[in-house]
């Protein structure tokens, strides 16, 4: 997505090693003991420099929306090491990371769920800033207008209310909420999958304009690796909790390594009439 | 050309609702040939779903308004009584949903609801027959032990074998139409493209016509033989699935395949887009419903355009657009893509 | 499942114990709960030297834990003794049960029916006038306070029109025809507010599960509406209320009968824990309150043990995926 390729020498944004997240399953009669652990995060290894963007694709049930939580420390990780700018934060207790969570935010998949509709818009989008103590009054209000207007609304949006807004709109709220702290990382978990087909291409050139201008770094999540492709640098590919290849974008659609990846990758339907045929006879010739 | 099996004409849907009525569907018609995959593509607000559930009769209720035709080889299905109804669904027209884990009733096995289905129209088979019948209807999905599985609960089978049940459910009266509503939405992609090999299968072994609903223009080129692009209610453009890949005329089918990714291609610098959103059905423009998005509309857009073939080649490639042949070549080709937009 | 009962049943087990140690602290807490004092009555309170026998002779100069223990002791050895009438508190309790029993199941068995009834046609005929009607009927009859209720009927139905009895208790073997008439006023005092309750409950519920997926596959599969109402919508409305009703009729069969009991003096073990609480009478406070707890824990137990078979999705362990 950005112009130019980030160094390797560059110490990266956000740097993840061995990263596991176990959740217990208890059952017991009288007193609940673990019997079996859900490995939703298995040993993850993870690096992103500053201005890129990893995307992440897995399919349902791999664990990269735990993963993201659990970088973000959302969630408690098992073991691990997480360095976000440098400083390790696995395990940091919930007033260590206070400073630190405006750096980074996080964009969610439905944008139905994800914003209060008791609120109004200006205040969801002001409220990164209102609780960092960042801005307030007058100078918060010009904030948010600004925000919004960035992000493709209109400030007289400022007082409405989520449900007056389509799906796409909703999402440029959440994208103008994360982008209120001004964070240098952003991880985006499914950003347009609950979007209509022709809404999506606008929130994905949104999400490249603003990285631009902003200097952000993504981490984008998806199940569609099409999308993924195209917004992302580099590519790690997710399954049963492990990373199984990752590298550069084109790289690894083009020539996946892994067996995980080629099915991925041979299950994805060709939007051409021609090309789908031909590979279905290609495929029921081999066989 | 075979007698159409399926022949919609104009058909019309409007609900009454607290904003103003609502019209979901306004004039759609097609035919469906035996053995013939029709793709309905649109968006949320096309009209698409409600245009299959109102064959089928399921919208029907004191604030829906529905005119046109609908007959089944023949037999008028829209103006039919609940009672001739109930005799064609699941038995002739059966239909499978977009999610299985809610379209089942999740506190009753899964072997009892296809069941159900079997005897509702077959009254003179017991259950221990039916039984047998589910257990080869579940087989020939391709669920592995389907004596097993029989008596599992919705929840206790993964989404793919769900969806294979649903079907395995809809075709066991062997119906001579499938509806399948974005049966593959919910679905992780390989379970997507497992499904719609069965799909691909059933419709060859079976001589299963099929209206397959979708959003997604990738599932469509798999298996689809015709394709309908609805947006707001209307038909934009049909053709069969070439002409539309190839050769779209309606600058909103052209958007949808400007923004498909495409991983054997270079990726573009920017997604092509569709600015706007699709309108409110409660406040449709006047003319064409498009118009607003349509980087090529001009004055006499303001007209609605009857659907017709323009720039197609056959006559089954029908579109809605006043623009010319020519000026349709011209404006959908940007930067080698069928695009709208690609610059800011 | 059977871990998940076994679970549910030793549980139980610590409810009650904790519910006997919580009655016998509250009862020392309370002031001018003396035992030997009321023990003692009117010669007590000039006479010293007869309250200090009576605590000699009752146990109650010991310590509490000991107190609580041999309390404990007679309530499972089956004699304690009430310190008013000097009567068996089992005994009592007994000869209450038939009449309690009696009350509840019947008044049971009428709010169940009715309660089904009702949400059904409401449900089904939701907006229309029937609904409207069954919805105000509902609703009055949540509002009324028992008591109040009871004491219409008493006023209308005994004494105005001496159309039933005013009261008192006939033993079904005895004569059944009479058990049953003068059970008539009882059961629809405690059974109007759980009809209300029971029928929005049901009727909210169909309606929820009529817009459901699986519903709309089911009209899709060719059903007819009346199948699909009972086989689908209706099946699936009643789970809930099969619990709510498990939690209900626990508790009103522990001492939520305990008003109507009273006021139709029907001589049950609502009225004896009644009559003991005005007399702060404990050893019948505390037998009547285990026998209410051990009810009220036993069926909470065999509701979730119920739910968790109709309802597949919620059994622990099971293999959702």
């Amino acid at each position: 997505m950005s112009a130019e390729r980030p160094s390797a020498q560059v110490e990266p944004l956000l740097q993840v090693s061995g990263l596991v997240k176990h959740f217990a399953v208890k059952r017991g009669l009288l007193i609940d003991r673990e019997v079996d652990r859900v490995r939703a995060v298995d040993g993850v290894d993870l690096r992103v420099a500053p201005g890129e963007t990893l995307g992440l694709v897995g399919e349902s049930g791999c664990g990269k929306s735990t993963l993201c939580r659990t970088v973000l420390q959302l969630l408690k990780p098992t073991a691990g090491s997480v360095r976000f700018e440098g400083r390790e934060i696995a395990g940091l207790s919930r007033r260590e990371m206070r400073p630190l969570r405006p750096r980074m935010q996080m964009i969610f998949q439905d944008p139905y769920a994800s914003l209060n509709p008791r609120k109004r818009v200006g205040q969801i989008v002001g409220d990164p800033l209102r609780i960092q103590r960042s801005a307030s009054g007058a100078e918060l209000r010009r904030r948010v207008r600004e925000l919004l207007e960035r992000v493709g609304l209109s400030s007289a949006h400022f007082d409405r209310f989520p449900h007056e807004f389509s799906g796409g709109q909703r999402q440029r709220i959440g994208i103008a909420r994360a982008l209120a702290p001004r964070p240098r990382l952003i991880v985006a978990d499914e950003p347009v999958s609950a979007l209509d087909v022709s809404i999506r291409a606008q929130i994905v050139n949104l999400l490249d304009d603003l990285q631009e201008e902003f200097g952000l770094t993504y981490v984008f999540v998806a199940h569609d690796i099409g999308i993924v492709r195209h917004v992302a640098d580099r590519i790690a590919v997710m399954h049963e909790g492990r990373i199984v290849e990752e590298g550069p974008a084109d790289r690894v659609c083009e020539r996946p390594s892994h067996p995980y990846t080629r099915s991925l990758l041979a299950a994805v339907p060709i939007p051409d009439p021609r090309e789908s045929r031909a590979r279905r006879r290609a495929g029921a010739a081999r066989s | 050309m075979s007698e159409a099996l399926l022949a919609v004409r104009d058909l019309r849907v409007e609900f009454v609702t607290e904003g103003g009525p609502l019209r979901a569907v306004d004039g759609v018609s097609f035919d469906l040939s035996p053995g013939e995959v029709l793709a309905i593509v649109g968006e949320s607000g096309s009209g698409k779903s409600v245009t299959a559930q109102t064959i089928l009769g399921l919208t029907r209720s004191p604030n829906a308004r529905i005119e046109g035709t609908a007959s089944l080889r023949g037999e008028e299905l829209l103006a039919a009584s609940e009672a001739e109804l109930r005799k064609v669904r699941g038995d002739r027209i059966a239909m499978v949903f977009q999610d299985p884990l809610t379209s089942l009733n999740p506190v009753r096995r899964v072997g009892d609801q296809i069941v159900e289905a079997i005897r509702a129209h077959r009254e003179r088979i017991g259950r221990g027959e039916a039984r047998g019948l589910t257990v080869e209807m579940l087989d020939s999905v391709g669920i592995p032990q389907p004596e097993r599985r029989i008596d599992d609960y919705p929840h206790e089978l993964s989404g793919g074998m769900r969806q294979r049940a649903m079907i395995a459910m809809a075709l066991a009266l062997d119906p001579e139409v499938l509806i399948a509503d974005e049966p593959t939405t919910a679905l992780d992609v390989t379970i997507q493209a497992q499904i719609l090999d069965l799909l691909r299968r059933l419709n060859r072994e079976r001589d299963l016509a099929t209206v397959l609903i979708s959003h997604d223009l990738g599932v469509v080129a798999e298996i689809a033989d015709r394709v309908l692009v609805m947006y707001a209610g209307r038909v934009v453009e049909e053709g069969a699935l070439d002409e539309i890949f190839y050769d779209p005329q309606h600058p909103y089918t052209w958007g949808l395949l400007g923004s498909l990714t495409r991983l054997d291609r270079e990726r573009p610098e920017r997604l092509p887009q569709i600015r706007g959103a699709p309108p409110s059905l409660l406040d449709l423009p006047a003319g064409c419903a498009f118009r607003p998005r349509c980087p090529h509309a001009f004055g006499r857009c303001t007209e609605l355009p009857a659907l017709e073939t323009r720039g197609g080649e056959t006559a089954g490639h029908r579109d809605r657009c006043w623009l010319t042949p020519g000026e349709k070549r011209e404006s959908r080709a940007v930067g080698g893509r069928i695009a709208l937009e690609e610059a800011r | 499942m059977a871990r998940f009962a076994a679970r549910r049943l030793l549980g139980m087990l610590l409810v009650l114990v904790a519910v006997t140690v919580i009655v016998f602290v509250i009862f020392n807490v309370i002031p001018s709960s003396d035992p030997a004092a009321r023990i003692a009555g009117q010669r007590g309170a000039t006479d010293p030297q007869l309250i200090a026998n009576i605590n000699r002779e009752w146990g109650f100069d010991e310590s509490l834990p000991v107190q609580y223990w041999r309390m404990m002791e007679k309530v499972f050895g089956g004699d304690l003794i009430s310190y008013t009438t000097r009567q068996s508190v089992d005994e009592q309790i007994w000869e209450g049960v038939p009449a309690t029993f009696s009350l509840c199941i019947g008044a049971a068995v009428i709010w169940l029916s009715l309660g089904v009834l009702f949400g059904y046609l409401s449900a089904v005929r939701a907006g229309g006038l029937t609904d409207r009607a069954l919805t105000i009927l509902a609703l009055v009859g949540i509002s009324m306070p028992v008591f109040w209720l009871a004491a219409i009927f008493l006023y209308y139905l005994t004494f105005k029109v001496e159309l039933f009895p005013s009261g008192s208790y006939v033993p079904l073997t005895q004569n059944p025809l009479d058990w049953a008439y003068h059970l008539v006023l009882p059961w629809l005092t405690l059974a109007v507010i759980f009809v209300g309750f029971y029928s929005r409950v049901l009727r909210s519920n169909m309606l929820d599960a009529m817009h459901e997926d699986y519903v709309r596959t089911a009209r899709a599969k060719g059903l007819s509406d009346r199948q699909v109402r009972t086989r689908h919508v209706l099946r699936n409305s009643l789970i809930p209320i099969v619990t709510l009703f498990g939690l209900d009729f626990g508790v009103v069969i522990g001492g939520g009968a305990i008003l109507t009991e009273s006021i139709f003096n029907l001589q049950g073990v609502g009225q004896y824990a009644a009559e003991a609480i005005e007399n702060l009478d404990l050893p019948p406070i505390m037998a009547v309150t285990m026998f209410a707890a051990f009810f009220i824990v036993l069926f909470n137990a065999l509701v979730d043990i119920a739910y968790a078979w109709l309802d597949p999705r919620i059994r622990l362990g099971g293999s959702a995926r």
